[in-house]
């Protein structure tokens, strides 16, 4: 610019503080307009969003937007763009899900959810389960681990108030064994699968684990799934493997519950959850 | 704008600046590099590449929706992002290396705010005239003809705002159909966005906002201060020599003058209104069009050019000690550039060494957590992994899983009998694979054990691997 005019001091503010002057740089106008336009959107913003915090929740905004009305309309989105395969899972017998690619990915994720919404807390979020509630991963089922199994499981439940409920019941052995008697059996019981036992006290326990144990878990203790019976010749032990957990459980009993889940789940969800469940790793 | 008027004012409006049309050796350099990088950036979404069946043909392809990056014969996953990593990486050193060694070419010639602004002073001085034209009709009432050429510049600007939105879009889905979709009205509503927002920045950055970007948004030339040193060569003009400045015509003893004549053709090309005679300035592109007009004035007048110059900091202290400048490549051939340009090769070497060793195949295991094992009816301990398979061919492979070890362990795959799984092409699948530790492998009973897991592609016999652990049951 030719009328630039010669530049010998620059342009101060006239602040001084300790004798240190400040130029005076001024920002461009548009930068200005920019502020104001920014203060315009903010009460325009405020108008019609939530914004101003009352002592119930906060001004509802002439849009009536949420949060939460977003998030349900979201759910909605999902839930009807599923609501075909949804559908289709409903309709298909348990057994041919699996051999629907779509479907089954479908009903496998599915399961996932409802698994940690409803299962997980007694299972795990792993599915390995705990002491008293079986570990879903491992190749040990009390009653059948096919897919149609697990559904019947979850479904009606063990030892539940559905009138299909699968249902069980040991006999507390304390009252009808001594104490010599009951460990004699529990030492017995524990040689089937080669834990560590008493092997004096065991053979003693052939005849009494013959007399009142067979019936269910079966000459070897291999168990009978039928009546939910667990094998005792294998490795897994549902309240413990050692002699306390086992002389406990044949004399008291143990009877451990699960809910019947079909009076809560849809039939496609238990479908989802049983899929899922059964590719674990232990599936049959 | 009077003295005592600015102490009240905390906001200036902007001063407009009207640069005047100049010609010379770097405004030559400057047409040439505009033209290079406005068709570069124009017509590459146009290149085609043929890549085979199921894959797009278009030479540079950011597919965000199918997570590709295509650049001609590369494909680019998203697990491999470190290549842009590096490639920023390679920016940025390659920006400090130029910045080092000849301060802010980046601004003056190839950064886009730079080439558009020109692009849009061109239509600007096309539609309204030069310089003084210029000033003319800015100070004129607004009259019919006053309209009338703006309206014919901003129509323009528009078009090619347009244009720069429009060819950005085409980066991101095939342009030829995009194309038909944006005119038949089909395309999708982001594209139409993307080209609103764009054209309405290019036009507000590249017409009206234009020095104040650099001067007020650009976080660069404040950066640039730790990136220039004294033997940074920048635009510079020779005060020891022209001053004391004046016109010849009017001054009562032309012999004490220096060579500035005061002719002000310095100051009326600048792109952002300064004037290089009061020394480096924060406004400063180094676009070195006052360099072009003071070397014309300078053969006008019958004096060496080089009045203003690309100098450095060491080359004003010799030449006032009554020194030379030292020649350019003692100024860019120093360690600090040196230092620079060899990390920038060998990070570029990295990058493309690594681009040619990548398989075609890749695997990523993942040990699942929660459990980390699981005791079998039989005693043995079983691991469960999460195994990402990558087929990055154009067709279907099948792949298959195996692994080596030290102890005994078996192997096998969620959801089939065998030992492989078909990956579909392009396209990546996530399997369960679980790893038995037979009671008595030692394994079973061990913390960790650690083996290696490999892929085998059946039909190219590609394979890789990935070490993972086996988890026992000993805590």
């Amino acid at each position: 610019m030719a009328q630039k005019p010669e530049k010998k001091q620059p342009e101060t503010t006239g602040h001084s503080w300790d004798g240190i002057e400040e130029y005076n740089n001024p920002l461009p106008r548009w930068w200005l307009w920019s502020f104001y336009a920014c203060i315009i959107w903010a009460v325009a913003y405020a108008i019609a969003y939530p914004a101003i915090p009352l002592i119930k929740g906060a001004t509802p905004g002439l849009l009536g937007w949420s949060t939460r009305g977003e998030v349900k309309a979201d759910i909605q989105k999902f839930t009807d763009a599923n609501a075909e395969i949804e559908a289709k899972l409903s309709e298909t017998d348990i057994t041919l899900v699996s051999a629907d690619t779509e479907l089954q990915s479908y009903a496998v994720n599915a399961g996932a959810a409802v698994f940690r919404s409803n299962c997980s807390q007694c299972h795990g979020s792993g599915a390995q389960g705990a002491k008293g509630y079986p570990n879903l991963l491992d190749n040990d089922w009390l009653w059948g681990g096919d897919i149609e199994a697990i559904a019947q499981t979850v479904r009606y439940g063990v030892r539940s108030t559905s009138d299909e409920t699968r249902y069980s019941e040991m006999p507390a052995f304390g009252e009808f064994l001594e104490k010599e008697e009951i460990a004699q059996v529990a030492n017995y019981a524990l040689s089937l699968s080669n834990s560590e036992h008493d092997a004096g006290l065991a053979s003693s326990g052939a005849a009494i684990f013959e007399d009142n144990c067979v019936s269910c878990h079966k000459e070897d203790g291999t168990g009978d799934r039928e009546q939910g019976a667990p094998n005792l010749a294998d490795a897994i032990w549902l309240f413990g493997g050692d002699i306390e957990s086992v002389t406990q459980t044949i004399t008291s009993a143990r009877n451990a519950v699960m809910p019947n889940w079909g009076g809560r789940l849809t039939g496609a969800q238990v479908k989802a959850v049983s899929a899922f469940v059964h590719q674990l790793g232990g599936g049959e | 704008m009077s003295s005592s008027d600015q102490k009240d004012q905390l906001y200036a409006a902007r001063e407009p600046v009207f640069p005047r049309r100049v010609s010379g050796k770097f405004r030559s350099l400057k047409w040439w590099i505009m033209g290079l990088t406005l068709a570069v950036y124009y017509l590459t979404p146009w290149l085609r590449w043929d890549r085979g069946p199921n894959l797009p043909d278009q030479a540079v392809l950011v597919d965000l929706a199918g997570r590709r990056f295509f650049f001609f014969w590369i494909e680019i996953w998203p697990h491999e992002f470190y290549f842009i990593a590096g490639l920023l990486i390679m920016a940025g050193l390659g920006l400090f290396l130029f910045t080092s060694a000849l301060g802010r070419v980046w601004c003056g010639y190839a950064c886009p705010q730079t080439v558009w602004t020109d692009l849009f002073i061109l239509v600007e001085r096309w539609v309204e005239g030069d310089r003084n034209a210029r000033i003319r009709l800015w100070n004129s009432k607004w009259n019919i003809r006053k309209w009338r050429l703006r309206f014919t510049k901003w129509i323009i600007w528009g078009l090619i705002g347009v244009a720069t939105g429009g060819a950005w879009v085409f980066y991101f889905t095939d342009a030829p159909v995009l194309l038909v979709d944006l005119f038949t009205l089909n395309a999708h509503r982001v594209a139409y966005t993307t080209i609103a927002v764009l054209t309405l920045f290019t036009v507000m950055f590249g017409g009206f906002a234009r020095e104040q970007v650099c001067i007020y948004m650009c976080p660069w030339p404040r950066i640039q201060a730790a990136m220039v040193d004294e033997e940074t060569l920048t635009v510079a003009y020779r005060d020891w020599r022209g001053e004391p400045r004046g016109k010849l015509s009017k001054a009562a003893n032309p012999d004490q003058l220096g060579d500035c004549i005061d002719c002000m053709a310095c100051v009326n090309v600048c792109p952002v209104g300064i004037d290089i005679r009061e020394g480096q300035q924060l406004e400063c592109i180094t676009c070195a069009l006052c360099i072009d007009a003071c070397d014309d004035i300078m053969d006008k007048i019958g004096k060496p050019r080089g009045l203003i110059d690309y100098l450095a900091l060491t080359d004003e202290t010799a030449e006032r000690a009554g020194g030379q400048p030292k020649k350019i490549w003692k100024h860019v051939l120093r360690p600090r550039t040196i230092l620079y340009t060899t990390l920038w090769s060998l990070i570029g070497f990295g990058l493309v060494f690594a681009l040619f060793i990548r398989p075609d195949i890749d695997m990523s295991v993942a040990p699942v957590r929660n459990p980390t094992f699981v005791m079998l009816s039989d005693g043995s301990i079983r691991n469960a992994y999460d195994v990402r398979l990558r087929n990055k061919n154009g067709d279907d492979r099948p792949f298959r899983i195996s692994l080596t070890t030290d102890v005994i362990l078996r192997i096998e795959l969620e959801g089939t009998p065998d030992l492989s799984v078909n990956v579909p092409a392009d396209s990546t699948l996530l399997q369960r694979v679980y790893v038995t530790a037979p009671v008595g492998s030692g394994a079973d009973k061990l913390d960790r054990t650690g083996f290696r897991l490999w892929v085998e592609d059946l039909i190219s016999d590609e394979r890789t691997y990935d070490d993972t652990v086996f988890n026992g049951s000993a805590r």
